[in-house]
């Protein structure tokens, strides 16, 4: 395990991967590549962008369980190998939180990747600084006209004119706002309930300002959630997070199937909010263990509606930046930075983690306190836009992500 | 009232008295926000809809009664052709499909389609085929270059899915559970656009909540039939804006005299007993608009009138009518008093005795309705419960009384005594915004301002408050409990979200928070905002905050 994470060399980076992707080649030789112009006329090839709202946990959703530091930093989150607190065995190192069942899956066949210990250029802890770096691929926030999904689409040759964009929600999220067509859609049903996390937060305020207040909308809020169950039977069995996983499956396979159509749109952008985990966090179960089983549920419900589709598709989950190492006093974690992308998709060199694993040390730690970020996450980006359309370093590096020439693609991300 | 600045009398101006502070509005108010709203008030001919105003009532119920006699022709020539037993029967949902307008085939209900982007007619429960079902929001080609947003507009032609409900807390009963024809549709939709941009750009917006109050005082509802959903939108127009600031008696006769509100309680069917002798066998009077000038829109129950005033109302205004589409007496669409209808004879109400004198009967009994005291008891009172206090505190009461009494009834002198009296000032915010101040607020505040009325009208039922459609002639409450309910925070809470995903571009949350609250929002609410995981999350806080919400 650990001889292998010091074999592999990419650049400057060291490489943790499972055993089974040995073939290092894939992610190394330029020469196992197909050309992005071959790649581009022998496949139909789907990308989707999954935006993670309030910064994930990314050592939650994948624990490096095999790093001797992990256990004490994340406390009472932990997870383990084996026991009460097992989590998905991905490569002995790195682990899969149990809600991830389907991605563990994907993984297994080669079909998801992770890229770990890594964030955008954005170091600050701000979330909607953050989000617009993420989606609007501009170095610094304050720009919020266009995001790079949308200008990657604009940038393809026009006779991609089928190459068009979708965004999911009753607002298309920044990333595939812009100067390029785009299809909007909406999951049916009227008006999307609030979130629990909103919920929350407005019940807090209330407690503090306005108690008649809270107590009218706590009663609705229960009285709500009893329909919901009523109204769906699987929800029973996990109370609470049916109507939520639910919402998320449903956007993803209905984005799913216009992906799929002949005609149809070949890009499309989600989101899904509730990752601000400062309170409660959870483990195996509790807010976050809610809505990774509802990205699990949504990368399922790709693979199932994607149908012939799945096999040229990328589908890449991705948040703000992460959060602080340890727990806070309120069985939570704070805003932090370094992170995890997720990766799913028949197109995807998966089965692997990719990392230039810092390490948890203290002294390791970004400012003492977070995941350091090693991977840019936007070489990620720029890689996989690169395999899946053939987009050049150049276009990319000019005004897709701007001034990020020093950051190039890393290659090998799709099989 | 105060020397230099005062923010917190500004948030009270606007949140109270008006629609919501815009960018800098607090600023401006801040340096005397009693004469904020008065200036607002003496502005001449301030609740005009003058811009683009939609076609006026009666030309509107004009081009509906002509499309209707299309409709007939149309379904007699089908009829008329060998094996049209079966298209005859489509044929008028064909022609009313006939798009007039975006929005011309989908029922208000589903009007949130329309800024909801395309939806695929399918749930995931249903098995589809993937062509089928992005047949609908893909064979919409956009434009080239067009904006994502733009692009979505071009799909509001679809079918609305099946399936899809609002879950308004209270039943929105729009009166549309088949399409609306064009024209019925077109003027709603033109009357709504009219009404939410004049609230949108209205500078305290006080006199627009006065117009709002008024329009709800004298309540129709566009639910009754497509005549009303026509009528409705023109009543506020035409009977209630040029006179919301004017005598209540001018007011009090547009109101009744207006074809929304005699077709809206029924008085066009209303026949003296005496009248067109032996004409009418087996009909006469109907006394639902009497009894409601009355009850809700003068007097007010319990304030001592009898049956006997009530039937003998009634009898004043037999003959008050509409002219219909085929009539020669007056102009289709239009108020006509029919002498023949008309009870003949002089009448006694609440113990005054009227000569018989056709239509001027009815006029000059309103007159005195209008300045009667109880009335003026009835409107200080309304008036005082919808802007300060649920429980309105007599001595304001009181003193709302004698200026309408003193002024002979001038709206626009009471007006200014409520707000210029310190009593409506100091009150504690206990009331909570109305839906339409907490839809239109949240817009303002963050300058969000949508190019058609669907988000409106979608966010006005899903709070229980369809525009126009109140659930009888008693219109809207004005009571606290009544939208702050469980299922009504609960509503408030979806909407909120919705409105912090639609307007987070239009925004920064912290900017839209100083705009609305100045530096009266506690830390509690501010931290919430600031600490939100998103922009839409902190819009959708500040939207739920508590002196976002109370007034």
């Amino acid at each position: 395990m650990a001889g292998q994470r010091s074999n592999l060399a990419f650049t400057r980076r060291r490489l943790v991967q499972s055993a089974g992707a040995a073939a290092a080649g894939v992610l190394c030789g330029a020469g196992f590549l197909r050309t992005p112009a071959s790649a581009a006329s022998a496949r139909d090839p789907r990308f989707v962008v999954i935006i993670l709202r309030g910064a994930m946990d990314g050592l939650s959703a994948i624990p490096p369980v095999g790093d001797p530091d992990y256990a004490d930093l994340h406390g009472e989150l932990a997870f383990a190998s084996s026991g009460e607190r097992a989590a998905l065995k991905l490569d002995g190192f790195f682990f899969a939180h149990p809600a991830l069942a389907a991605f563990k899956r994907m993984y297994d066949e080669k079909r998801a990747a992770v890229i770990h210990a890594t964030a955008t250029g954005y170091r600050d802890r701000s979330h909607f600084d953050g989000q617009d770096v993420l989606e609007s691929g501009y170095p610094g926030p304050g720009r919020t006209d266009s995001g790079w999904l949308n200008r990657a689409l604009a940038a393809l040759p026009s006779s991609a004119h089928r190459m068009r964009g979708l965004g999911v929600g009753a607002t298309a999220p920044l990333v595939i706002r812009g100067p390029a067509p785009a299809l909007g859609w909406a999951p049916p049903g009227g008006l999307a309930p609030a979130g629990d996390d909103l919920g929350q937060r407005v019940l807090d305020l209330y407690a503090h300002r306005d108690p008649p207040l809270g107590q009218r909308l706590r009663e609705g809020l229960e009285a709500q959630k009893i329909a919901a169950e009523g109204a769906m039977p699987q929800a029973k069995k996990n109370p609470g997070a049916g109507g939520l996983v639910d919402q998320m499956r449903l956007a993803a396979a209905g984005a799913a199937r216009l992906l799929a159509a002949p005609d149809g749109p070949r890009v499309a952008a989600l989101a899904f909010d509730g990752f601000d985990t400062h309170q409660n966090e959870g483990a195996s179960q509790g807010l976050l263990a809610q809505r990774l089983q509802g990205l699990d549920a949504a990368f399922e419900a790709f693979q199932a509606n994607l149908g012939d589709a799945w096999s040229d598709s990328v589908i890449v989950a991705i948040t703000e930046f992460g959060r602080t190492a340890r727990v806070n006093g309120t069985r939570g974690t704070d805003h932090g930075t370094g992170t995890v992308a997720l990766l799913a998709g028949g197109a995807v060199a998966g089965g692997r983690v990719v990392a230039d694993w810092p390490g948890l040390k203290l002294e390791r730690l970004y400012q003492g306190r977070d995941l350091a970020p090693t991977t840019d996450l936007r070489a990620v980006l720029k890689g996989l836009l690169a395999d899946q359309f053939g987009l050049s370093e150049r276009t990319l590096a000019q005004g897709i992500f701007p001034d990020t020439a020093p950051v190039a693609p890393m290659k090998g991300l799709i099989a | 009232m105060t020397i230099g600045p005062d923010y917190a009398q500004a948030v009270t101006a606007f949140n109270r008295f008006g629609l919501g502070a815009r960018p800098g509005d607090l600023n401006a108010a801040a340096g005397d926000p009693q004469g904020f709203l008065l200036e607002e008030l003496w502005t001449a001919n301030i609740a005009l809809i003058r811009d683009r105003a939609p076609a006026s009532g009666q030309s509107a119920l004009q081009a509906y009664y002509l499309e209707q006699q299309q409709l007939r022709a149309e379904r007699v020539r089908i009829a008329a052709r060998p094996s049209a037993a079966q298209s005859a029967e489509r044929a008028p949902a064909m022609l009313a499909g006939r798009p007039g307008g975006p929005i011309a085939t989908i029922p208000p209900t589903a009007l949130s389609m329309a800024t909801m982007g395309p939806v695929p007619p399918a749930g995931p429960s249903t098995a589809q085929t993937p062509s089928a079902l992005a047949a609908a929001p893909l064979e919409a080609a956009p434009p080239q270059g067009s904006s994502l947003a733009s692009t979505s507009a071009i799909s509001t032609g679809a079918a609305p899915p099946e399936g899809v409900t609002m879950a308004a807390p209270h039943e929105a009963k729009p009166a549309a559970a088949k399409p609306q024809p064009p024209v019925v549709q077109a003027q709603f939709s033109a009357e709504a656009s009219a009404r939410l941009q004049k609230q949108l750009q209205a500078r305290a917006g006080f006199v627009e909540r006065l117009v709002a109050f008024w329009s709800n005082h004298f309540a129709v509802s566009a639910a009754k039939s497509a005549e009303l959903r026509i009528a409705a939108g023109p009543f506020e127009r035409e009977a209630i804006r040029p006179n919301a600031l004017g005598k209540f008696s001018a007011l009090l006769r547009a109101a009744e005299t207006h074809p929304a509100m005699i077709l809206f309680l029924d008085n066009q069917n209303s026949i003296g007993p005496n009248a067109g002798p032996g004409k009418f066998a087996g009909r006469g009077l109907n006394e639902n608009l009497a009894r409601e000038i009355l009850e809700l829109h003068t007097l007010g129950v319990g304030s001592g009138y009898t049956q006997a005033d009530v039937t003998e109302l009634a009898r004043i205004i037999t003959g008050w009518s509409v002219a219909g589409p085929e009539s020669e007496a007056g102009q289709p669409g239009a108020f006509l008093f029919k002498p023949n209808w008309h009870e003949p004879g002089q009448r006694t109400l609440l113990g005054k005795t009227y000569a018989e004198a056709g239509v001027e009967q009815g006029r000059a009994a309103l007159d005195d309705l209008a300045r009667h005291p109880a009335t003026a008891r009835h409107i200080a009172t309304k008036l005082v419960r919808h802007f300060v206090a649920d429980d309105p505190p007599v001595d304001l009461v009181n003193a709302l009384q004698r200026k309408f009494l003193d002024s002979g009834g001038d709206l626009a002198v009471v007006a200014s005594a409520l707000v210029s009296d310190d009593r409506a000032w100091s009150a504690r915010p206990t009331k909570i915004r109305t839906p339409l101040e907490f839809v239109v607020g949240a817009a303002r505040a963050t300058g969000f301002s949508p190019s058609d009325p669907g988000l409106y009208l979608q966010s006005l039922n899903l709070l229980g408050m369809p525009l126009w459609q109140p659930g009888g002639p008693n219109g809207f409450s004005d009571m606290s409990d009544a939208w702050a309910s469980p299922e009504g925070m609960k509503a408030r809470l979806d909407l909120a979200w919705s409105m912090g995903q639609r307007m987070r571009g239009a925004a920064e949350p912290m900017a839209a928070l100083k705009t609305a609250l100045g530096e009266t929002a506690s830390p509690e609410t501010r931290q919430a905002v600031e600490r939100a995981e998103s922009r839409e999350q902190a819009l959708a806080l500040l939207f739920m905050a508590p002196e976002f919400q109370r007034r």
